[in-house]
């Protein structure tokens, strides 16, 4: 008897389909990874799993023990065994690591925490879990690795028997890894289950009895983990042909724009961790170069850093046309010819309460309108043309940009950028969460500028646009640079491999 | 003025319009209440219920009678005397309202100026009455020392990251510990009749109707560079009749104001300062790349910040600027009084902040007009002013504006769920 079935998950939000029938099992004891690229359902599918969309919300069955479940929020999903750990810690940083093991069910008498019995019975999860922590620090003193281990103590303290765990070791160094796996491994003694995802095939092969494979939100297939290989795992990751929507397009190169040198980046909070770890290259105009890699690979903060926008410690020589360029804030990079479509469009890219005619001069204000004085009318001109080419569908250039869909919001971050005139255009996720037609037309209009000239730095997290756009592709895998293809070179297994550090 | 900010250009302007509306009754209401023959209240309960019963019918009267109803002729809160000592009373705290929009818009705050201005006014006074150091150095001290503090709370701000209302709630206790004891805990009295000219003096009625000619002139000669930049860019031919007609309420306004000021004694001093200071205001925040930065940064400042703004500096200049309206403001205080008392100013970083939310200034950033924020000082003045005719208790008076300012933001908020 499974201790988990999860029957034919169905999940549509507005445009997409999510999940399209995805089944699954896990047995108690059994350490079943959960592998495919990102977008691919995962998350989507824990997310099902822990209640965060309730029973309504999505088609399929849940059965615990044989017995179909419907969870109406995240307690219930507790409540019935289900522990999630994911990819950002949920740990309350100022409390003790007591405190956040029994957040919100903490022993008590009359509603008086009972403080004595909350740090014993704390002591003595830590101490099961072979961990040396005093559960009075406070969180924010332990490291990331212990922080994580902690959230295993308290997924425990509900007596957790079915445990997710989304890539656990992303932020741990290699000896708290080591030390995640003993307690996993002893958790399989005691019967848990354990649902984990990861992008680290290597892992995935050290502790797995079983994995599945998710593509497009279905499930590709489900194999013992002594009967399959890291290329066939990769092979049906990646496992489809890049469509049509990509025209082919020869590009013709002229001469080096950009050339980036010994780029070093460092994490803002954890000073001597190093995000981006020497990495040199070049980009010529007329040229698409993709940057392909998982999320956290260190893609955006080497851009931030070329573009002066990186808070963190770094180091790197740039240099433009040929002439080495200091850039220390953004608006450096805007006048040496760099502009840089930023990702997460809603936190970096707009001003969702102005309209697209104020968002789309921001870059450029001093130049399309005024050094001083502003004029409206000079603006309303200027924008006309990137609203034109890039087909922003608005009753006017005064309506506000929330009010949007995501396609045409991209569009105006874009268009802010080609109003700055740039030689050079970082290109950050240009089409996460938009519909295929828009899609579309920012993949022509990418094609166009690379025509006209432009070099073009690419960093996307979906596979086939990647290989579907550039020219070249490099390849970031924890920080390094572990490949560089060209265009006939780069194969989705190649790049796969690549970026998940399997070369 | 009629310019409002661009962004959701119709919610603003609609907005704006249903504010006027609000203090046109407040005042139509003060005016019948404080007739003679309305019943003398001091409960202010009873005159919120006057407010909802018998006034509607007074009013309804006006349209049905032949001859003028009595508590026309006869009110005291719309004569000319009255309203120049409302326009007076709302100017230093729009004053520092246009500095504190600012600030606001760009998604800081600032608790101090009210301290600030004590301080600014102190530092006039004593070097116009102890030191003898003339007009114009007493004048230029006092403004310098409040745009020193601004530039320095500024950079705690933006370049030391501690949050504005923390560096300003210290400089709301430390400027005012400094008045006090730059003063000595006295009240200096100034006596330089100059200087006390800047906050009671009136401009003969000539200068008024010149300073008329200066604004209508100004107002259809934007009208024709308006009309004339469509043509110019290619936009269509040139609309001057339409500009034309949208500038004749501009233009009645300025000579209305100006006819009702004359008719007293003419405009008062403090009132031409707020003019200029609000006309600076809204051509800083509508025309300028520095006004448009502010509302970026306010909007959303990591984008700000990625499209290359200088947030940090943008914030440092607009302490700054706050800081020189706080001593202008302070000028006009000190003048207004004849003396510097070391606690002038206090509580008057709530009555700017207050005015500008009003105004419907967001205090996250982003949003906020410097005509509503005047608006808003009009009206928080207004109240002031008809409670005081009324002879409404003093506790009321707070009880009833702080109610009102509540509520104001409480209605803004309903209405900008329903659209």
């Amino acid at each position: 008897m499974p201790l988990l079935e999860m029957r034919n998950i169905v999940k549509e939000f507005p445009g997409v389909r999510a999940l399209d029938g995805v089944s699954f099992t896990l047995e108690a004891g059994q350490f079943h990874s959960l592998v495919g690229e990102n977008g691919a359902g995962k998350s989507t599918l824990m997310k099902v799993l822990s209640g965060v969309y309730p029973y309504g919300t999505y088609e399929g069955d849940i059965l615990i023990d044989d017995e179909v479940r419907h969870f109406s929020g995240i307690r219930d999903a507790e409540n019935a065994g289900i522990a999630i750990i994911f990819q950002e810690l949920s740990l309350v940083k100022e409390l003790t690591v007591g405190e956040n093991i029994f957040l919100g069910q903490a022993p008590s008498k009359l509603g008086v925490v009972d403080w004595s019995a909350l740090y014993h019975r704390a002591g003595k999860l830590l101490r099961d879990l072979h961990l040396n922590i005093d559960p009075r620090t406070p969180v924010g003193d332990l490291g990331i690795g212990q922080q994580q281990l902690v959230e295993i103590a308290k997924a425990l303290s509900k007596n957790a028997r079915i445990l997710v765990l989304d890539e656990p070791t992303a932020a741990l160094t290699e000896s708290e890894v080591e030390t995640l796996f003993t307690i996993l491994r002893d958790l399989k003694t005691r019967g848990v289950g354990m649902i984990y995802i990861s992008h680290k095939l290597d892992e995935v092969f050290k502790t797995s009895d079983r994995i599945t494979v998710l593509r497009d939100g279905r499930t590709v297939g489900t194999h013992n983990a002594t009967e399959i290989t890291k290329a066939g795992i990769i092979a049906a990751m990646v496992g489809r042909e890049v469509g049509d929507i990509f025209p082919k397009v020869e590009h013709e190169f002229g001469e080096v724009a950009l050339t980036v040198e010994h780029l070093t980046a460092y994490s803002v909070d954890t000073a001597n961790k190093k995000l981006v770890d020497d990495i040199s290259f070049s980009v010529r105009k007329g040229e698409v170069l993709g940057i392909a890699g998982l999320m956290g690979s260190g893609r955006t903060e080497m851009l931030m850093t070329i573009f002066g926008a990186w808070p963190g410690r770094n180091s790197r020589k740039v240099s433009i046309e040929g002439r080495d360029v200091d850039i220390d804030s953004p608006s450096d990079a805007i006048r040496a010819g760099i502009g840089f479509v930023t990702e997460d469009r809603k936190r970096y890219g707009l001003i969702l309460d102005q309209t697209i005619l104020d968002n789309m001069t921001l870059a450029s204000l001093r130049t399309v309108s005024g050094a001083f004085i502003t004029n409206r009318t000079r603006e309303s001109i200027a924008v006309r043309r990137p609203i034109e080419s890039l087909r922003v569908k608005a009753p006017s250039p005064l309506t506000v940009t929330g009010t949007l869909s995501g396609g045409n919001q991209q569009k105006v971050v874009l268009g802010k950028w080609l109003l700055t005139n740039p030689k050079i255009l970082f290109l950050d996720e240009p089409t996460r969460g938009i519909d295929v037609g828009a899609k579309q037309e920012i993949y022509t209009e990418i094609n166009k500028l690379a025509k006209a000239g432009l070099a073009i730095v690419l960093v996307s997290s979906e596979l086939p646009e990647v290989l579907g756009l550039s020219d070249r592709v490099l390849v970031l895998h924890e920080g390094r640079m572990t490949g560089e293809f060209t265009r006939i070179e780069a194969t989705p297994e190649k790049v796969m491999a690549a970026a998940t550090g399997n070369l | 003025m009629s310019e409002t900010k661009q962004t959701k250009t119709a919610k603003a302007t609609l907005r704006a319009y249903v504010m006027i509306g609000v203090l046109a009754a407040i005042w139509i209401y003060f005016h019948y209440a404080t007739n003679p023959s309305t019943p003398e209240y001091w409960h202010v309960l009873e005159h919120i219920k006057l407010f909802f019963a018998g006034f509607p019918a007074a009013v309804s009267n006006l349209f049905s009678n032949t001859h003028t109803p009595s508590w026309i002729t006869d009110g005291i809160f719309l004569t000319p005397r009255n309203l120049s000592n409302l326009m007076t009373q709302m100017s230093v705290t729009a004053v520092l309202a246009v500095g504190m929009l600012m600030v606001i818009v760009s998604g800081n705050i600032d608790l101090s100026v009210g301290s600030l201005l004590g301080l600014a006014g102190g530092v006039a006074a004593y070097s116009l009455s102890e030191y003898e150091l003339g007009l114009p150095l007493s004048v230029a001290l006092a403004i310098i020392t409040a745009v020193v503090i601004g530039v320095f709370q500024g950079a705690l701000t933006a370049y030391l990251n501690i949050p504005s209302f923390i560096v300003t709630l210290g400089g709301l206790l430390a400027w005012r510990g400094a008045v006090k004891g730059l003063l000595g805990g006295n009240t200096v009295p100034i006596s330089n009749e100059t200087y006390k000219a800047i906050g009671q003096a009136n401009l003969p009625a000539e200068y008024g109707w010149l300073l008329a000619a200066v604004a209508v002139a100004f107002v259809f000669f934007m009208a024709f560079r308006r009309a004339r930049s469509v043509r110019d860019y290619g936009l269509g031919t040139a609309p001057y009749g339409a500009e034309f007609v949208k500038s004749i309420v501009p233009v009645i306004g300025v000579i209305a104001f100006i006819w009702v000021m004359n008719d007293y004694n003419g405009v008062p001093v403090p009132v031409l300062i707020l003019l200029g200071v609000a006309l600076l205001g809204a051509f800083l925040t509508n025309s300028t790349v520095f006004g448009r930065y502010l509302y970026a940064i306010g909007g959303n400042a990591e984008a700000a910040r990625l499209s290359g703004i200088n947030n940090r500096l943008n914030v440092l200049k607009v302490f700054a600027l706050l800081g020189a309206l706080t001593g202008v403001a302070a000028l006009i205080f000190t003048a207004r009084v004849g003396a510097a008392s070391p606690d002038a100013g206090t509580l008057k970083e709530l009555d700017a902040i207050a005015a500008c939310v009003i105004g419907g200034a967001s205090l996250v950033g982003g949003r906020g007009t410097v005509f509503g924020a005047c608006l808003g000082a009009l009206i928080m003045a207004t109240l002031d002013n008809g409670m005081s005719l009324l002879n409404v208790r003093d506790f009321m008076q707070d009880i009833v504006k702080g109610s009102i300012l509540v509520a104001a933001v409480g209605l803004d908020m309903i209405g900008r769920k329903e659209t």
